[in-house]
């Protein structure tokens, strides 16, 4: 592309401060920002609600929770169940699919825009109004006082008969609605890499991270729906007398379980699976090197999401199973290990050899990569249904899920935050803020989460406002660490403010010859609308 | 932790120690890493499986750690200034596929000896059934008449006042007793929202779920005193639900089993009777 068609377009670009530019946005690049802007406010609200479950678990006895300004046990509870639904709906998900995957999977395939660029403005406010749902849910009655105290899982019958009011009713609509925005991006994201790739683009040619994307938007398409369809039963037996999960009626508790985990376990894959993409983008970029075993990453992501939907019972090993029934799945589960092994080696394999610069992006990705190894074994160890007697609902769990998600999927969010900071604000960042914030916390997030190992194996129950004194040493480092991680929050922001007001002009490519993508042939930030002319990929 | 409940916890160990058998054996340990006591031959296996699963987990995280540390230093730009560009290798992308099975296929061996070990229920000596309620817990004994009691937690006011030692959040009013080395099959269901009954220390987790009725079983084969805690979020009191089992020797239940049988509630005075007994015999032990 031309230098002056490209100052042409750059004067199409509507100010900043127009608020239809926004609202009405159909750009893919300005909905991506503002998903990113999105996940970042939805993620320090559930970030300070992590802080209030530290701060009351730091020491035995309730200190927060206990009848005071931030309520009772029962507030306990809610702020437990919102953290995880706004981490998981409204922080990585729009980080992830909204946010980087709105501005990248077009730049990287060279297409102009999405396919549906009016789909995806609303896919942007669904997520919005769902939040929005969500947060209102915290005021309205949830039987035993406000709020939704029903952990994310949403388990009938606590759900249903066991929470009296509104509160549920609003977070299960809440969920409603950012599900259908989730099945229309995944639809968008799905047509987009079918059918506007650059001429010569074939699938086998396609930047690793599209096809995570596509990955992604394939389990988003397939499981989302489940979880429509199980909340929606849900609704209709807390209003409308049907009995699909009361025994009194014929229904079956252990049903909805069924029908939540078919959706949750390729649901932890849409957390990760876009992070998978990025991280072989970085680890290739700064080692210099291309990516090791190409084809064998994409498989193995897409072996990874289809076996993620044939494991879903390995959350429920205490519902009293058939013991074949559990022997199958601790075969199936154990297996996942054997692709992600070949994504953790073939990482690695990219490093062995190459000229490693240990820029920010690839401090946070080798972070990803020791990190997510960690949090992947105990998920070998609590495959094991036998083992799991002991492990199912400790802190082990909370340990493990957090070593993937909040080690792993944040980690791979701020690694490709990092990556393309100078792509998305036009600006660079500072450095040395950059990589303190990384130490503070990678320093921070293994002090808060590998001492609830311990916690786990010492039987901690999860999701409790106060425990056994025995369990007092490892809660208070726990909590130590969350004040290191906080720490590492506040630096970030400093880091933002910083290069806003600083404005050091970006470059088109920071990165130099390791980066090959599209995205770096364009200026950053890029046009307003790009690829006029399609480049052709040899 | 309040000075003086660290000194009333010190007094009970010290009074406790003393009388072996009434120790209490499954309770988490400050501090400690690993997994609360075994008591039952199902959390022995338990135990051995973690342990080689947790030589071959630290074996893998430190083997990808040292790969990393080491590719970091030796492939350094200031190192390695010109990198290579290969990206495939048969032979490596081979070992890292069937190397990662062959471990699975060890760790399976074991896993399923556990886990059928432990899901199929022997011939029980008896049966205890339990429902899970918000938020306490009722135990029926149906193979000795039938009799009923509903088991609530100890509030923090009157630990004092409980005949024998008792922990915050996990004392119950009434416990659960078996004898030592009796299989015993657990029936578990819940008469309003999903509960879950466990103790670490014997291995055996299982959830009550109203409308079905779920069985395990355990034989535990040690004397003590064994917590554990409701284990699936089930309303406002979901921490202050606990489950307490006292293992004692055949004839000690066997007296308990005919005073419950009478009152369950007041049935407990067996129990404190027991222990003081032990206590008695210790002190006479000591003073000979």
């Amino acid at each position: 592309m031309s230098s002056s068609a490209t100052a042409a377009h750059d004067d199409h670009r509507p100010s900043l401060w127009d608020w239809k530019r926004w609202v009405y946005s159909t750009n893919h690049k300005d909905i991506g920002t503002m998903y990113l802007i999105f996940a970042i406010i939805a993620g320090v609200i559930g970030g300070v609600m992590s802080g209030l479950i530290r701060w009351e678990l730091a020491e035995p006895g309730l200190q927060v929770f206990n009848g005071g300004f931030w309520g009772n046990e029962h507030n306990y509870n809610v702020i437990v169940t919102m953290h995880g639904l706004i981490m998981i709906f409204f922080m990585v998900m729009p980080a992830m699919i909204g946010g980087f995957g709105n501005w990248f999977v077009p730049l990287m395939i060279g297409a102009p825009d999405m396919a549906f660029p009016r789909m995806n403005n609303v896919s942007f406010w669904l997520t919005v109004a769902g939040f929005f749902s969500l947060l209102f849910s915290l005021f309205v009655p949830g039987g035993s006082g406000p709020g939704a105290g029903t952990g994310w899982t949403v388990y009938a019958p606590l759900s249903t008969s066991g929470s009296v009011g509104p509160a549920v009713d609003f977070a299960i609509f809440s969920l409603h609605l950012s599900g259908a925005g989730s099945i229309l991006g995944a639809t968008n994201f799905i047509t987009t890499i079918f059918n506007m790739r650059a001429p010569g683009m074939t699938l086998h040619k396609m930047p690793l991270f599209v096809w995570s994307m596509l990955v992604t938007t394939f389990l988003l398409l397939l499981a989302v729906p489940v979880l429509a369809g199980a909340l929606t039963m849900l609704l209709t037996d807390r209003n409308f007398g049907t009995t699909f999960f009361d025994p009194a009626g014929g229904g079956d508790p252990v049903m909805f379980q069924h029908l939540f985990w078919f959706f949750g376990h390729p649901e932890v894959y849409i957390l990760i699976l876009p992070g998978f993409g990025m991280i072989s983008h970085i680890v290739s970029t700064f080692s210099k090197k291309p990516v090791f075993g190409y084809l064998g990453m994409a498989y193995a992501m897409v072996a990874i999401g289809f076996i993620g939907f044939i494991v879903w019972a390995h959350h429920m090993y205490t519902v009293g199973m058939d013991v074949n029934l559990k022997a199958y799945f601790v075969a199936a589960t154990m297996i996942i290990a054997v692709p992600t092994g070949i994504k953790i080696f073939s990482w690695i394999a990219t490093m062995w050899g190459g000229s490693i610069s240990l820029r920010t992006p690839m401090l946070w990705a080798i972070g990803f990569i020791f990190l997510f190894t960690v949090g992947g074994v105990t998920g070998v160890v609590l495959a094991n249904a036998g083992i799991d007697a002991s492990l199912h609902d400790t802190y082990y769990v909370v340990a493990h899920f957090h070593y993937v998600l909040s080690l792993g999927a944040v980690f791979s969010i701020f690694a490709g935050f990092y990556y393309w900071f100078e792509k998305i604000w036009g600006v660079k960042y500072n450095s040395l803020l950059a990589k303190t914030q990384f130490w503070l916390f990678f320093i921070g997030a293994n002090v808060i989460f590998f001492p609830q190992h311990f916690l786990g194996l010492q039987g901690m129950p999860r999701r409790y406002v106060d425990f056994a004194d025995g369990h007092t040493f490892w809660n208070l480092v726990s909590s130590w660490g969350y004040v290191i991680m906080a720490a590492g929050m506040i630096v970030f922001f400093i880091l933002l403010i910083e290069a806003a007001v600083r404005r050091r002009p970006a470059e088109a490519n920071p990165w130099g010859e390791g980066a090959t993508t599209l995205e770096w042939t364009l200026s950053s930030p890029p046009p307003f609308h790009q690829f006029n002319e399609l480049p052709r990929i040899k | 932790m309040r000075f003086s409940t660290v000194l009333a916890a010190l007094a009970a160990f010290i009074a406790f120690t003393a009388a072996a058998s009434a120790t209490v054996i499954g309770i988490p340990t400050d501090g400690d890493l690993g997994f609360q006591p075994s008591a039952t031959p199902i959390m022995d296996q338990i135990y051995s499986f973690h342990t080689l699963l947790l030589i071959i987990i630290f074996g893998i995280s430190l083997f990808v750690l040292a790969l990393l540390v080491w590719a970091m230093w030796r492939y350094s730009h200031k190192r390695h200034p010109e990198p290579k560009k290969f990206s495939h290798n048969m032979t490596v992308e081979v070992l890292w596929t069937v190397v990662p099975i062959l471990i699975l296929v060890i760790i399976a061996v074991p896993s399923f000896r556990l886990l059928y070990d432990q899901d199929v229920i022997p011939e029980a000596d008896f049966t205890i059934k339990t429902t899970g309620n918000q938020w306490n817990w009722t135990y029926e004994y149906p193979d000795h008449g039938g009799f009923e009691f509903v088991s609530s937690m100890v509030e923090d006011e009157f630990l004092g006042e409980h005949p024998f030692v008792a922990h915050r959040n996990l004392t119950t009013d009434v416990p659960v007793v078996v004898p030592v080395n009796a299989v015993v099959r657990m029936q578990v269901t819940a008469s309003d929202v999903i509960h879950s009954w466990t103790i670490p220390s014997f291995g055996i987790k299982m959830d009550g779920i109203p409308g079905r009725l779920n069985e395990t079983w355990f034989q535990a084969t040690r004397e003590g005193i064994f917590y554990g805690q409701c284990s699936e979020i089930c309303g406002i009191r979901h921490a202050f639900m606990p489950i307490e089992v006292h293992v004692v020797p055949q004839e000690i239940f066997d007296t308990w089993v005919v005073a419950a049988q009478g009152d369950p509630y007041g049935a407990i005075d067996v129990l404190t009777a027991y222990y003081d007994s032990l206590r008695g015999d210790a002190q006479l032990a000591s003073a000979r």
